[in-house]
C-alpha cells in the first residue's frame, strides 16, 4: 500500500478529519502518556495530514497510548485524535498478520463506563 | 427541426442584487454565453412565482433557470432560503410532468462572479441544447 | 391604450457596434401601444434627455422604454427625466442592450435579434405599469439606545450632540457597562475609569440624554420612524429624585453578605448598594432578594437614616411609553460560563479565575483594593498561567464554547502579563497561546513589548489540565516548538474566556424583527458596506452585540451608529420605495401565509367590514401591507395561495407579460 492509500485507509477506517486541526496542541498537554511517547498526539494528527506514516507504524507510541480519550474530550475542534492512533495501531497489527483478536472475545458490555472503543483497542494492543 | 440551426429558448431570472449584477459584470468583462438566454430582472429570487415558470414553459421556453444570491447573502435575509424550497418542489413536479429536471436550474451568483453567470449559462444552453426542443408542454401551451 | 415611447441608445459604438440599433428603432416602433421609436448616440447626455423629454410632450407619451445599458447605471437617470417632463418616474423600462446582450455577444444578427427581443419585452411590461408614488411617513425625532455601555453611551452623546434628544435604558442600576469594570485599556494603558467616568457624567449631565437605569425594554411595535416602545423602569425601592447618593443606607445596612455582582462575586455588599463609587446615576438600590424589609417587614434601618427621605419600600414597577425615530441595540456582551471546563478546574479553585476577575483584582477599587492577591489565602502569587482560548475557537461542541475567535484576549492577556512583571518583577508569568493574534494600531509592538521588556513567557502550545494540589495548581501543558510537556507549580490561573452575546439581546431582536446570526450577534445590513445597521429599517447597532470588538472599535462603531441615526432623524419624512407588497382585500383570505414569510414583519392583520352582495356587511380578516416597513422582496406574493398579494413594479401580470414577450 502506498503511503497515498494508506492515508486515505487510515482516514476512512478512523472518521478522522485532520485538517480540523488548528494546531494548539491541547492533546497533546491532556495526554497522560506523553513522556512515554516517541510521537506525541498532535505529531499523530499532523504526520497523518501530510502523509509521513512510515515512522508511525513502527513506533512504539502506538503501544504506549493509553486509549484514554482524553484528547478526545478535550479537543477544542473535535478531532478525535485517540481513533486516529487507533487506526494507525491497526494498520500495524494488520501488516503484522497476527491479529489473534476475534469478535467473540469482546463481551457485548464490559464496562458501561468506559467507551466501548477503547475497550477493543484495549484487547488489541494487549494481545499482542 | 435541424439539430445544427436549433437555438433553444431559455428564460432566465436574476435578483436584482445578486445575479443580474453578476450579469452586468460579465458583460464588463465581455464573458459570451449565447444569446439564447433572455434575462428577466426580478427584486429577489423568491419573487418568482412557480406561475412564471410553467407560463414560460407553456409559451415555448426549452430551459427556465433561476439565479439568487448564494446562501445567507440575501438582500432580504431569507428570499433565497424560500426560492430553494419552491423551486426543489415544482422541478420534481416538472420531471413527473416529463419537463426534465436538466431544463430547469437554481444557481447562485454572486455580484462580483461575472465569470461565474458566463459558466452557468454557458453550460446550462449547451445542457438545454442537447436535450432539444421542449414539447412535453404542447398539448397545454397557448393557442396562437 | 398606451402611448409608449422607445429610445434606442448607441451608446457610441458600445451598442452600435453589435446591435444594428436603427433596425432595432424600426422594428420596436411597429410593436402594439408604441407610438414613437427612435434612436440616438448618447440617450444619457443631456440632448438624448432632452429628446425625450420632447417627445414625451409631442406625443403625449404614457410611459418609455429606454433600450441601453443596465437598469443599475442610468434608471434613476431616465426616471428623473420623465419625472421632469411630466411623467410619472415609475413609466420608465429599461431594455438592457449593452451589459446583457451587445457586450455579450459577438455578430450583429444575433445582437440586433436579442436586442428586438429585450425590447419588446421591455415594451410589454411598461404597457401594464402604473404611476407609482412613494410614501411618506413623518419621523419621530427622538431616538432610543439600549444599553449604557460604553457602545451606548458614545452613541448616545453623538446623537445628542447633534441637537437630538435621545433615552438609554440600561438594567443595571448604573451606565457604564463592563468598561468600568476594567482596570487598565490596551495599547496605551489609560485608566479605564479615568477615561470612561467623564464620559458617564457628561451623559448624565447632557440636555438632550434621559438614562433609565435599572429599566427594561418590555415591548416595541410600529417601525422605522415611528416605533412605539414601552420600557419597564424597576422598582428600586429609592426615589431617584430624592436620593443624593451619599450613601448613608449603604453604611448602615445590616444584611451585609451579599455577593457583588461588580465585583463578580469577589466581595461581598449590602442589600441597599450603589454599583460603584463613579456611578451614574449615584443613587442608591434596594435588592429585594437580600432585604430583611421587603422580605418580611422586619429592619427600615435605611429609611430611618435617609436624611433626604428617598427611601420608599412601597414603590412599584413603572411602565414608561415612548415613541421613538429610530433605535439602536447597545447590548454588549458576557464571558461565557466556565463551568462545562472540567479540565481547568475552575469550579473546583478559587484560584483558577477568568480574565475579568482579574481585571477586578488588578484594580484600585476592586475587592483587594489593586493589590493582586490570590483570592484564595490573600498571598502574592508568585506564579501566574494565562491561558488563552479557553472557550473560543472551539467548534468541537456547541454547548461548550464559541466558534468565532474573541477577538479581545490576546491584547488583554498581553495587558494582563505586561502590568503583572511590570508590579511585581518577582512573579513568574506564563502565556499559552494557539496563536497570537494583534492587528490593530500598536496592537503587536504592545504584545512585543510584554515579551522582550517585561520578560513573559509566551508558550506556544495549550494547557491541558489543571489540578489543583495542596496550595499549588499543577498545570500540565504542551510546548509545540519544544515537543515537550510542560509541568508547572502556578499559584494563579488565569482563563481568557470567550466572549458571548448578552442574554437580552435574542428577546429584542425579536421584538425588533432584527435577525442573529446562530451566535446570537445582531446581523449587519451588508457585513461590508452596511456595518452598523441591521436589515431592518430604523435599527441600528453599537458594540459588542453586532461581533467581538475592543474599545477603540466599539467607539468608532458606536459613532458611526449615531451618524446613520442622525441621517435618519433629520429628516423630516421618510420616502419609501413605491415598489412595495400590496393586497387585494376582496381576493385575501386572512390565511396568514404572507405574514410568516416577510422577513421584516410588515404584514399585519386587521378585521375589515365588507358588504356583501346581500347588502348586509361581513367582517373578515385580512392582510394589511405596512409600505413603510416592506422592502419588496416579493416573499409573499409567492406564498399567497389567494393571488390577493401582488408587487407593485414588479406585478405578476407584468412579468408574465415580460415572459410572453421573450417567448413568443
Amino acid at each position: 500500500m502506498n503511503s497515498k492509500n494508506l492515508q486515505d485507509e487510515l482516514l476512512r477506517r478512523s472518521g478522522v478529519n485532520p485538517k480540523k486541526c488548528m494546531r494548539c496542541g491541547k492533546c497533546s498537554a491532556t495526554c497522560p502518556a506523553y513522556d512515554e511517547m516517541e510521537f506525541h498526539p498532535h505529531q499523530f494528527v499532523y504526520m497523518v495530514e501530510t502523509g509521513d506514516i512510515k515512522p508511525l507504524l513502527s513506533s512504539e507510541s502506538l503501544y504506549r497510548c493509553l486509549t484514554c480519550f482524553a484528547c478526545v474530550d478535550r479537543c477544542p475542534r473535535g478531532v478525535e485524535p485517540a481513533k486516529l492512533v487507533e487506526a494507525v495501531r491497526l494498520s500495524a497489527i494488520r501488516a503484522q498478520g497476527n491479529n489473534r483478536i476475534t469478535p467473540d472475545d469482546i463481551p457485548a458490555i464490559l464496562d458501561e463506563d468506559i467507551p466501548q472503543q477503547a475497550i477493543v483497542s484495549a484487547f488489541r494492543k494487549y494481545t499482542k | 427541426m435541424q439539430m445544427n440551426n436549433y437555438k433553444p429558448l431559455i428564460v432566465a431570472f436574476c435578483c436584482n442584487w445578486c445575479s443580474y449584477a453578476g450579469a452586468d459584470l460579465a458583460g464588463n468583462n465581455r464573458l459570451s454565453y449565447p444569446a439564447d438566454v433572455k434575462i428577466i430582472r426580478v427584486p429577489c429570487s423568491c419573487r418568482v412565482n412557480p406561475m412564471f415558470v410553467l407560463r414560460a414553459f407553456q409559451r415555448g421556453a426549452d430551459g427556465v433557470i433561476i439565479c439568487g444570491c448564494h446562501p445567507g447573502d440575501c438582500h432580504y435575509t431569507s428570499g433565497n432560503y424560500y426560492t430553494r424550497r419552491r423551486m426543489a418542489l415544482l422541478f420534481s413536479m416538472l420531471d413527473y410532468l416529463g419537463i426534465e429536471k436538466e431544463r430547469t436550474r437554481v444557481e447562485w451568483v454572486s455580484a462580483a462572479e461575472g465569470a461565474k453567470f458566463a459558466a452557468t449559462m454557458n453550460d446550462f444552453a449547451e445542457t438545454v441544447a442537447k436535450l432539444g426542443e421542449n414539447k412535453r408542454l404542447e398539448d397545454l401551451r397557448c393557442k396562437r | 391604450m398606451q402611448r409608449i415611447g422607445v429610445f434606442v441608445c448607441w451608446c457610441g459604438s458600445n451598442i452600435a457596434g453589435t446591435v444594428d440599433v436603427k433596425a432595432v428603432a424600426e422594428a420596436l416602433g411597429k410593436e402594439p401601444g408604441v407610438a414613437f421609436s427612435t434612436d440616438y448616440q448618447y440617450m444619457c447626455s443631456q440632448a438624448g434627455q432632452d429628446m425625450i423629454k420632447a417627445a414625451i410632450h409631442e406625443h403625449k407619451l404614457t410611459g418609455i422604454v429606454v433600450c441601453s445599458c443596465s437598469p443599475r447605471m442610468h434608471e434613476a437617470t431616465f426616471r428623473k427625466t420623465a419625472a421632469a417632463a411630466g411623467l410619472n418616474p415609475y413609466m420608465v423600462e429599461i431594455a438592457n442592450i449593452r451589459e446583457q446582450c451587445s457586450w455579450v455577444h459577438k455578430d450583429i444578427p444575433t445582437g440586433t435579434e436579442k436586442a428586438i427581443i429585450l425590447g419588446r419585452a421591455a415594451i410589454a411590461k411598461v404597457s401594464l405599469n402604473t404611476p407609482l408614488t412613494p410614501g411618506e411617513t413623518p419621523v419621530t425625532k427622538r431616538a432610543l439606545v439600549i444599553g449604557g455601555g460604553i457602545a451606548g453611551i458614545q452613541t448616545a452623546l453623538d446623537i445628542a450632540d447633534a441637537g437630538f434628544p435621545v433615552d438609554i435604558v440600561e438594567t443595571k442600576p448604573t451606565i457604564g457597562g463592563k468598561m468600568a469594570q476594567l482596570d487598565k485599556t490596551f495599547p496605551t494603558l489609560d485608566c479605564a475609569a479615568c477615561i470612561l467616568t467623564p464620559k458617564m457624567v457628561e451623559v448624565a449631565q447632557h440636555e438632550n440624554i434621559r438614562i433609565f437605569s435599572y429599566s427594561e425594554v418590555e415591548s416595541i411595535k410600529g417601525f422605522v420612524g415611528n416605533f412605539d416602545v414601552t420600557i419597564k423602569k424597576k422598582a428600586r425601592y429609592v426615589r431617584e429624585d430624592l436620593c443624593t447618593g451619599c450613601g448613608a443606607c449603604v453604611e448602615k445596612c445590616p444584611m451585609k453578605k451579599v455577593p457583588n455582582e461588580f465585583n463578580l462575586g469577589m466581595d461581598n455588599r449590602p442589600a441597599v448598594y450603589i454599583p460603584f463609587a463613579q456611578a451614574v446615576p449615584k443613587v442608591a438600590t434596594i435588592d429585594p432578594t437580600a432585604c430583611n424589609m421587603l422580605k418580611n417587614g422586619k429592619c427600615g434601618i435605611c429609611s430611618k437614616v435617609c436624611t433626604a427621605g428617598a427611601i420608599d419600600y412601597t414603590q412599584k414597577d413603572e411602565f414608561i411609553e415612548e415613541r421613538y425615530g429610530a433605535i439602536v441595540a447597545a447590548t454588549g456582551f458576557n464571558p461565557i460560563s466556565m463551568d462545562k471546563f472540567d479540565e481547568f478546574a475552575y469550579s473546583q479553585s478559587k484560584d483558577v479565575i477568568t480574565s475579568l476577575e482579574f481585571e477586578r483584582l488588578t484594580n484600585a477599587a476592586g475587592p483587594t483594593a489593586g493589590k493582586l492577591l490570590r483570592p484564595s489565602d490573600g498571598r502574592h502569587p508568585q506564579t501566574i498561567v494565562f491561558v488563552q482560548c479557553v472557550g473560543s475557537r472551539c467548534a468541537a461542541c456547541a454547548e461548550k464554547g464559541k466558534e468565532y475567535c474573541s477577538k479581545i484576549c490576546c491584547m488583554y492577556t498581553a495587558k494582563h502579563a505586561m502590568l503583572t512583571r511590570d508590579k511585581y518583577p518577582d512573579t513568574e508569568v506564563y502565556v499559552f497561546y494557539i496563536d497570537v493574534r494583534t492587528p490593530g494600531k500598536n496592537f503587536d509592538e504592545f504584545y512585543r513589548r510584554a515579551v522582550e521588556e517585561y520578560g513573559v513567557n509566551y508558550i506556544k502550545g495549550m494547557v491541558g489540565k489543571v489540578t489543583p494540589e495542596g496550595d499549588k495548581l499543577k498545570v500540565q501543558a504542551s510546548d509545540l516548538i519544544a515537543n515537550k510537556q510542560l509541568h508547572i507549580d502556578a499559584d494563579l490561573v488565569v482563563l481568557a474566556a470567550a466572549i458571548e452575546p448578552d442574554k437580552s439581546a435574542r428577546p429584542l431582536a425579536t421584538m425588533l424583527t432584527a435577525s442573529m446570526d446562530t451566535n446570537d450577534f445582531f446581523t449587519e445590513a451588508h457585513p461590508k458596506l452596511r456595518p452598523v445597521e441591521s436589515p431592518t429599517a430604523g435599527v441600528f447597532l453599537s458594540g459588542t452585540c453586532q461581533g467581538p470588538k475592543d474599545i477603540p472599535e466599539t467607539v468608532s462603531q458606536a459613532g458611526a451608529a449615531a451618524s446613520k441615526v442622525v441621517g435618519l432623524l433629520a429628516k423630516d419624512k421618510l420616502t419609501g420605495n413605491p415598489c412595495v407588497a400590496h393586497s387585494d382585500e376582496l381576493m385575501c383570505n386572512g390565511c396568514s401565509s404572507c405574514e410568516r414569510v416577510c422577513p421584516y414583519g410588515a404584514i399585519t392583520y386587521e378585521d375589515k367590514e365588507f358588504r356583501q352582495p346581500d347588502r348586509t356587511t361581513k367582517i373578515r380578516r385580512v392582510a394589511s401591507v405596512n409600505p413603510a416597513v416592506c422592502q419588496g422582496c416579493g416573499a409573499c406574493t409567492v406564498a399567497c395561495p389567494s393571488g390577493a398579494m401582488d408587487l407593485k413594479g414588479f406585478a405578476s401580470m407584468q412579468i408574465m407579460a415580460e415572459v410572453d414577450a421573450i417567448c413568443k
